[in-house]
């Protein structure tokens, strides 16, 4: 059935962190080597070393410029940065990819929340791919099926992997900690304390697919009255003013002994 | 969106087999129809093709044609398992319409009239589901609109009324009513898609791309780096960008093809007594209007842009014009 589950018992998904991504694709690598042998095996790469390689991924990360910006009441700039942005399926709540979908192929589990594709169902007509605002979802054309995420359902519930193995292959792998996996149904889970934290966001929250997974934009960092971000500035001095000999020092050393 | 020869030759063509079932339909409910058989079968084979061929050519696009059967399953959600669904039931009484008409002679009973209208019901079933499959995507706000519904609907009954006129001049005589119906809907279909046009210029409400990357922290959000070397699915399927000079080349082929040429074979149809020129005319306006359905259905897809590239950089192939 492609009618959404009215509530589902869990809301499994991934809480993504744009403060500490360091845009290294180690995930996006990971998700593809474990599952071009897993659940939606194979994911078929076309032209692998031609001119134009071709192939189904289900992660991507992006890299972005956010431009420095005015503060709040004419206080300081925002500072522009760069953030690494990695992009999947957000296991929506109204997912509009199941809806779609005239075959029964694509569904949302009533267990876990997570959004999954019977691949001997699937007819190919790409309809869920443009019912999809995220990009989530990427047809393979050798099979002539669409593909996606499973939020590695034969990893987490996988009882021959150790305990700590059972995340998904995206979140194991990240050097930097940047993703993380739990039930973002229930307000107690360290996922949800982290997006209540964080003031985690949902992407196009506007369009209206609740998504499952939440991003922790990036932490502010210290301003200064010319708008520039300067975290050397930031360290208090080393030298204890209550010493007189090695403050008088200090400041003859750093030039400010003149004032 | 990339615009699938598959996709547009399926809605342009079953749009026109449909429009002329609701035509022969509600003239066979209400008891209008000639009982010359020829016309009958010549009407009947004519739309039942442009219908089947259409369908056909939809499954072109399929990566598995083999199970489309599935398609006709979860109706209850999805609007194009209802299209199936729909275009398969109208089968039924369009070939039961046929059947009566051709073989039978029988214009004039129960039967007749029920089977007309429930064909003609069916049809714009066909065609609002058909129409509705586009207006239900979100993601694509050239289509999530209230431009979408009518502009399926009109073209497709005024294109197969079309088709229809040209039939009842060549082997009978034409119910003038027909010639003014189809002459009102392609100068309604022409206001609508000039207004579509005018509101798809001005451009519908999009996310913005810091929406998008939830980065509403900071000014302008810029992409730096892309995930991939070459084009992915996402890009080949959703980034397809025409240029703004060539889009306007087109509209001019749509509207003038599609709209004003059609538009003047029928007023002369209507105005000029049965005969050769009458038969020249609504014969003149089927090429003309195929082509400029052709190029309006590619342009429905090609100017319309999938929030999903708000995750690119931007491609339109001359975005100074």
């Amino acid at each position: 059935m492609t009618s959404l589950p009215k509530k589902t018992d869990r809301n499994l998904g991934l809480v993504i962190d744009l403060d500490i991504c360091v845009g290294c694709h180690a995930c996006a690598v990971n998700c593809k080597e474990w599952n071009t042998g897993g659940h939606m095996a194979p994911l078929t790469d076309l032209m692998a070393y031609g001119q134009e390689p071709d192939g189904v991924w289900f992660n991507r990360i992006h890299s972005y410029e956010v431009d420095t910006a005015p503060g709040d009441d004419g206080a300081a700039d925002v500072p522009g940065r760069t953030v690494h942005f990695p992009r999947s399926c957000l296991h929506c709540e109204e997912a509009a990819c199941v809806t779609v979908c005239p075959t029964g192929a694509s569904y949302k589990r009533v267990e876990d929340g997570i959004v999954l594709v019977n691949e001997e169902k699937c007819i190919g007509c790409k309809l869920c791919s443009w019912a999809c605002p995220y990009g989530a979802r990427e047809f393979d054309a050798d099979q002539g099926v669409m593909k996606k995420c499973t939020l590695c359902i034969d990893r987490i519930y996988n009882e021959n992997l150790p305990q700590a193995e059972r995340t998904p292959a995206c979140v194991s792998t990240c050097p930097a900690s940047a993703r993380h996996f739990g039930d973002l149904g229930d307000p107690n889970s360290e996922v949800s304390r982290m997006v209540a934290d964080r003031d985690g966001v949902d992407l196009m929250a506007d369009l209206g697919y609740r998504p499952t997974n939440k991003y922790l934009p990036p932490r502010k960092r210290a301003t200064y009255r010319d708008g520039t971000a300067d975290p050397a500035r930031s360290l208090e001095p080393v030298v204890p003013k209550d010493n007189p000999v090695l403050y008088w020092l200090d400041r003859v050393l750093s030039g400010q002994v003149s004032e | 969106m990339h615009p699938a020869g598959s996709v547009i030759g399926f809605t342009v063509s079953s749009g026109a087999g449909y429009g002329m079932l609701v035509g022969v339909g509600v003239l066979a409910a209400l008891g209008l129809l000639p009982t010359d058989g020829r016309i009958g079968f010549v009407a009947m084979a004519l739309s039942l093709t442009l219908i089947t061929g259409g369908l056909m050519s939809s499954t072109f696009h399929l990566g598995h044609p083999e199970r489309a059967w599935r398609a006709v399953t979860q109706w209850r959600s999805s609007w194009l398992s209802r299209e199936g669904v729909a275009a398969i039931l109208c089968y039924l009484p369009a070939v039961a319409l046929g059947w009566l008409w051709v073989i039978e002679g029988e214009v004039v009973s129960t039967a007749f009239r029920l089977a007309g209208g429930l064909s003609a019901f069916l049809s714009l079933a066909t065609l609002i589901c058909t129409a509705m499959i586009y207006r239900n995507l979100k993601p694509i706000p050239a289509w999530d609109n209230h431009y979408t519904l009518p502009g399926y609907l009109i073209l497709g009954l005024a294109s197969g009324l079309v088709i229809l006129v040209a039939v009842f001049s060549i082997l009978g005589d034409v119910p003038a009513f027909v010639a003014e119906a189809a002459f009102v809907l392609i100068v309604a279909g022409l206001v609508l898609k000039v207004l579509y046009w005018k509101r798809l210029s001005d451009g519908f409400w999009m996310p913005s791309r810091e929406s998008a990357t939830g980065l509403t922290f900071g000014g302008t959000v810029r992409p730096f780096e892309d995930p991939h070397s070459s084009d992915n699915y996402l890009m080949k399927e959703m980034g397809f960008q025409v240029g703004r000079k060539h889009a306007e080349k087109l509209r001019r082929i749509a509207g003038g093809a599609g709209f004003l040429v059609p538009a003047g074979a029928m007023l002369l149809a209507i105005l000029v007594p049965a005969g050769g020129l009458q038969v020249m005319m609504s014969c003149l306006a089927i090429p003309f209007m195929t082509v400029g359905l052709v190029a309006e259905r590619w342009l429905f897809f090609a100017e319309a842009q999938h929030v999903v590239t708000l995750y690119y950089r931007d491609r339109s192939p001359h975005p100074q014009d």
